[in-house]
Order: C-alpha cells, then structure tokens, then sequence
C-alpha cells in the first residue's frame, strides 16, 4: 500500500453561473521516501491539486469526487479535527516565500517550540532540545544564536532552512512544498535543493514538489507529473520523462527552454496560451495548440476534438494523448526496438 | 591613479567606435532611515547623528556598444535594477557619470531629457503594474506617440498603433481591452510595444521575461530578439536566470554587492569563468540534464549592504578569501580580450 493515495479526485469552485474545475481526474499515489513534482504552468491546478490533500481549499472550492488515502485512511470525508491531527503532525507544508510563511513578531525559538507545543504535551525544556535539533539537521550555522532572532534578521537562504526545520519537527512522512526555492538566488536555491533531496533520503519522508521550474524539478525529484488545465497529461519517472517527453505539451515546455537552443537563435514557442479553467476546450485540453492534432496527411484527428484521451502506457510513463495512442498502436513492436 | 583613466576604452581594442552608453564610477547610496528619526543614537548620553546608508551601486564602470546585448546578472539586492534606473535617469546618481552617445545625462532635468526619451525606453518586469490600469491598450500605446510628435495629425498615430500591435503579435480587436482583461505574456508584449512607439535605438529591460511562464517566455525573448534584429536595438537586459543571459546576451556583467566583478562576452564568460563569484553562479544555476557536481557551498554569512570599510565585497563568502581581500577592494583586471574581473585571488593567481 502506498503512503498517499489520489484516485481520481475532482476539484471544483462553484461561481454565479457555471463551476470551475481546477482538477479534473487526477490519479497518483506517494511512496515513502519518494520524491514526486507537480510541473506546469501557472493556472494548470497544480496548487490547487496540493492543498486539497489536506483539504486545505479557499472557499467556494470544494472536493467534488474521488479520493485521497493517507495509509489506507480516507482523508476527504474527515472532520477539521481529525484532519488536525494529520496537518503539520503528518504531513507537513513549506510555501513559497519563507518571509511571510514566518510570524514575524515571534522569534525563530518561539516559533519553533509553539508548533511542537500544539501537537504534544511537551515540556518547554525538551521543545527547545528537539527544535535546536532540528535546526542543526537542516544545517543552520550556531542555532541557539538563531533561536533568540526575529525573520527580518535572517537572509531569505536562512529563513527557508528555519521553515524547513519547523516542518521537519514532528518528524511527518510526507512534506509538500510549494514552489520551494522560487523566491532564493540561485546559490541558496541548490543548497536547498541538496539539503531537501538529503533529508528526505534520511528519515524516509516522502516529497511532493510544486514547481513550474523544470530544472529545479529535474534535480529535485525521481517522478514527475506534467499538469495541464486540470488534468495530468504525462506522469513518469523524472529522467525519463525529460530526456525523452511524450505528450506534446511536455516535449513543448522541454524545448521552450533557453537550453534547448543555440545562443542567440530564436527559442522553439508553442503558439497560444493556456486557456483559463473556465474555457477548457472540449476534447483533449490541449488540442488548439498542438500540431499533432492533424495527422500527416493535413487531416484534422477528430478523436483530439471530440473524446478526453485516456491516459497509455508509453515507456516508463503514462502519457494521456491520442496522438501517443496512435503511434504505440500502428507502429508494430519489432520496427519500435529498432 | 585614477580608475576614469585606466578604464578609457575597458580593453577593448582602441579602434573601437565610442560606446552608445558610458558609465563611469557610477555611486549611488540609500538612507537607511530616510524619515531623520531612527538614526538618533544615544552615545554615552550624548546625542550621535548615525546616518546608515545603503550602498547599492559601489563605482560602476561600464560601457555599451551599439547593436550589443548587455545582460546585467546578479542576486536580488545586488544593485542591478539600481543600475538601470541610474542610466534611464530614474534615479540620480550619488557620484560617476552617465552618458549617451557622447553627451552626459546624469545631471540632466526633466525637460533637457526629452530628446533622449524617444532615443532610450524601458521594459519592467511586472507588465500589471506598469501599464495604466484606466487606459485602454490603444490608449497606452498612443499617448507616447502623441506625446513626441505633437504635430502628427490623428490618422498617423492611430495607424502607428496598428503597425505596432501586429509587431509584437497582439491582435488589432484588443486595442479596446484594458490591461487587467490580458494575460501576463499579453500584457508584456504592450509594454514592449509601447517601448517601440516612439523607435527608440536603446531599451532597458528589467527582468522582462521572469514573471512569464516557460511558453510564454519563449514568446517574449523571441519577440525582443526579432525587434533587435529589425530596429538594430541595443539593449541593457538586467535578470537573474542565467539560462536566459546564456541565450541572450552578447556581452554579461556579474554584479556582486553593487559591484560589477566579472564582465566579458557572453561565450567566454560561460566557457571560461574566472571570478569565484561568477562560478559558484554556474555552478550553482540547475541544468536539465542529470548532473552530479556538488553546487559550490558559499558561507551563509550575509550582512546587509550597509556601507561598510574597505575590502573586496564577495570577502564573507568568498573560499579564497585572505587578508589583503579584507583590506582592499580589487580593482578590476583588465585582459586583451576585454575580459574584466575584479579579484585579489584571480590577478595572484591563487584561483585555479
């Protein structure tokens, strides 16, 4: 049995006249220890997709089918109490910028002692042993320094690793974060990177990793899944999927890189833009902007018009595309090993 | 000796046309306490005037070519988007001069600035907030217009407008919408349309493309790449990514704590780095493919860029750091190809 399990959870927000729905049949289970990324674009659901774990959604947006197992238990129908338990005690969050994550009226010590006080009986003298602990383990140079300092007198790199500690420190099995590293430099942001893989490898926490940054995931991470309006359209192992990209959307966002190019070349654009979760084409999502929507003779595929193409196995990785379907179909296996 | 003179022609062969734009020992420092309250101290029950400043671009030499593509890189608080608002005259300088196609400008005001206005625009990161959220597209881009060539009649500027929105690829049927009724990609390419308007030969971008998804990002750099192609611009690009400036850029300057320790064309820059800086930069800057060198630890030790004593600014973080590094500032090392580094432990050779 898998730690998390996602079976296909359905996300909507109800507006005046018609819903949104920001995660459309999405389907995925953790490992312990495993470290998963959610890649796409801004508006594809992947925050969404992250915060309806723990239930954890702004109103109106509410859980409209499917469901999420944490060990087995079902989290979905579970009461703000009991979900209580599992918040921060199990499954722990890191957000975006660690500035505004922190109460900046508390010191860093205060902070760190009042979390484990909310979810143990704990004396003070042993919170602040298991905190300094903890903020060793992430690396924080002279901590019982750092436990009598505010946010404002940490650099962005520090205030991270503090907020990394403070999700380390009722020992959880899984931690998800939300684009992690978007708001450090560069050089702060690999050593969070190899302070996450490290500490995740350690105490066998397993790591779900939102980001739009495919590098930071490609280093971050061993699977990986490809999100687009809603639904996941490729999901696999990392490498694999980076190296040789199946769905159409993927092999677009890889080559849209500046990487992908030579110097001074014009980049490889996919035309139009990710349409809002109100307007979702009919058909697969991705239709409009695909240029394998026609098929080599200039024929337009009704299938990608018409039908929501199913997720196939496609190497390693599941990719959800007609076009994929298509080729794994026609194309018979002998002339594939070739 | 004077750092002005030793710099004239920044190793660039001496029959090298004269730079578009010239900055030489450019300064500009921040009050820590502008509102004259917090910095009273009480010193030994005397009342002490401390004034903290920031000091945010720390003597800036720097010079760009016609038709180059200059990309600033840097951390956040480095000072790059100081530099680009100290060239636009956004902001005025504290000490150094700025100058444009031969003429100074730092020291300009409002109106003797107007004739460079339609030669140098600017393009900010966040298109939301620098488009005017009560014009309507068409509105935005013509006012520029309007505003230069006063005696354009009516049927001219609008036709201009057109022209311009087909350049950057938005649809003409827009021209009505107001900014919050686009997208971020399409709200950039307006403000890279309205920086055309008035076909300008220098444009400032700061962080164009970082608030842009990857697919549209794309989009940007290309559409800046054609203009650049077409207009014959120059552009100063400040960013961070270094992905983009390995892309974009045909010459890069790294900037530390205000100051500017590495420049050089972009090919050798990433072929053959020479500051610890600027490697532990590259190093650090994750790459798609599966990589398995250590990113180059640097120390966490960061005070802020509060004025402080002498000595090389990278010294708290730097691992080749030694006494003289702490005691004075490196000037920078100029090479016969135009390779620039301000370093102790590069001109002793004590870096590899």
């Amino acid at each position: 049995m898998a730690l998390l399990e996602v079976d296909h959870l359905d996300i909507r927000f109800p507006l005046r006249h018609d819903e949104i729905r920001a995660v459309r049949d999405v389907s995925f289970a953790l490992e312990r220890g495993e470290r998963l990324g959610i890649v796409g674009e801004s508006g594809a659901g992947k925050s969404v997709l992250a915060f309806s774990l723990l239930k954890l959604l702004s109103r109106p947006g509410y859980i409209a089918g499917g469901r999420v197992r944490f060990e087995g238990r079902e989290l979905t129908t579970l009461s703000d109490r009991q979900l209580r338990r599992i918040r921060g005690n199990r499954v722990a969050m890191i957000f975006q910028d660690p500035l505004t994550t922190l109460n900046p009226t508390l010191t860093i010590g205060r902070q760190m002692i009042e979390s484990l006080k909310a979810h143990r009986r704990i004396s003070e003298r042993r919170a602040r042993a298991i905190a300094l602990h903890k903020l060793r383990q992430v690396q924080v140079s002279s901590p019982e320094q750092r436990f009598e300092q505010y946010p404002h007198q940490l650099s962005g790199g520090l205030c991270q690793r503090v907020v990394i500690a403070i999700a380390l420190l009722l020992d959880p099995d899984i931690i998800i974060a939300d684009e992690p590293t978007t708001a450090l430099d560069v050089t702060i942001q690999a050593e969070i990177i190899a302070l996450l893989t490290q500490l995740c490898g350690k105490h066998n926490v397993g790591l779900i990793v939102i980001s739009h940054d495919l590098c930071v995931i490609g280093q971050l991470t061993q699977r990986l899944l490809v999100m687009y309006a809603g639904r996941i359209v490729e999901q696999g192992p990392t490498r694999e999927i980076i190296n040789d990209a199946q769905h159409p959307y993927t092999q677009g966002l890889i080559n849209a890189l500046p990487q992908m190019t030579l110097p001074r070349q014009r980049l490889a654009q996919i035309p139009g833009n990710m349409p809002s979760l109100a307007r979702v084409p009919d058909g697969c999502a991705f239709h409009p902007r695909c240029r394998y929507r026609f098929t080599p003779q200039g024929r337009l595929r009704q299938a990608c018009v018409e039908r929501v193409p199913e997720a196939v196995s496609s190497g390693g990785s599941r990719v959800a595309c007609h076009w994929v379907r298509e080729l794994i179909t026609t194309v018979p296996i002998e002339e594939e090993a070739i | 000796m004077n750092p002005t003179d030793s710099l004239q022609t920044l190793g660039r062969a001496a029959d090298v046309p004269a730079p578009l734009v010239r900055v030489r020992g450019l300064h500009k420092r921040f009050a820590l306490h502008p509102e004259r309250l917090l910095p009273w101290r009480f010193d030994k029950r005397r009342r002490a005037w401390r004034r903290q400043r920031i000091h945010a671009v720390n003597g800036v030499d720097l010079d760009i070519q016609r038709g180059d593509a200059l990309c600033v890189v840097g951390e956040s608080g480095c000072g790059k988007s100081t530099l680009a608002r100290l060239i636009m005259g956004l902001l005025t300088a504290s000490d150094g001069e700025v100058s444009y196609d031969g003429q100074r400008v730092d020291r300009l005001d409002a109106k003797q600035w107007r004739p460079f206005r339609r030669r140098m625009q600017m393009i900010f990161q966040n298109p939301h907030s620098s488009l005017n959220p009560r014009l309507t597209m068409r509105q935005t881009l013509e006012e520029p217009i309007r505003f230069h060539h006063p005696d354009w009649p009516r049927s001219k500027i609008r036709h201009r407008a057109d022209a311009l929105m087909a350049d950057v690829g938005v649809d003409i049927g827009w021209g009505e919408r107001f900014a919050h009724e686009l997208s971020g990609g399409q709200r950039q390419r307006i403000a890279i349309a309205r920086a055309l308007s008035v076909e300008p030969e220098f444009i400032v971008a700061d962080e164009p493309v970082s608030a842009l998804d990857v697919s549209v990002q794309a989009q940007i750099m290309n559409l800046l790449m054609d203009a650049q192609a077409e207009r014959r611009l120059t552009y100063l690009f400040i960013t961070h990514d270094l992905a983009v400036v390995e892309h974009f850029a045909t010459q890069v300057a790294v900037m530390y704590r205000g100051t500017i320790c590495e420049l050089a064309d972009a090919d050798t820059l990433f072929a053959q780095p020479r500051h610890p800086y600027t490697r532990a930069l590259l190093a650090a800057s994750p790459r798609l493919e599966d990589s398995d060198t250590e990113p180059l630890r640097l120390s966490d030790e960061d005070p802020p860029p509060i004025e402080t004593s002498s000595g090389c600014v990278f010294r708290e973080r730097c691992p080749h750091v030694n006494a003289r590094c702490q005691r004075e500032m490196p000037a920078a090392l100029v090479t016969r190809d135009g390779h620039r580094v301000a370093c102790h432990a590069v001109e002793e050779g004590r870096v590899p």
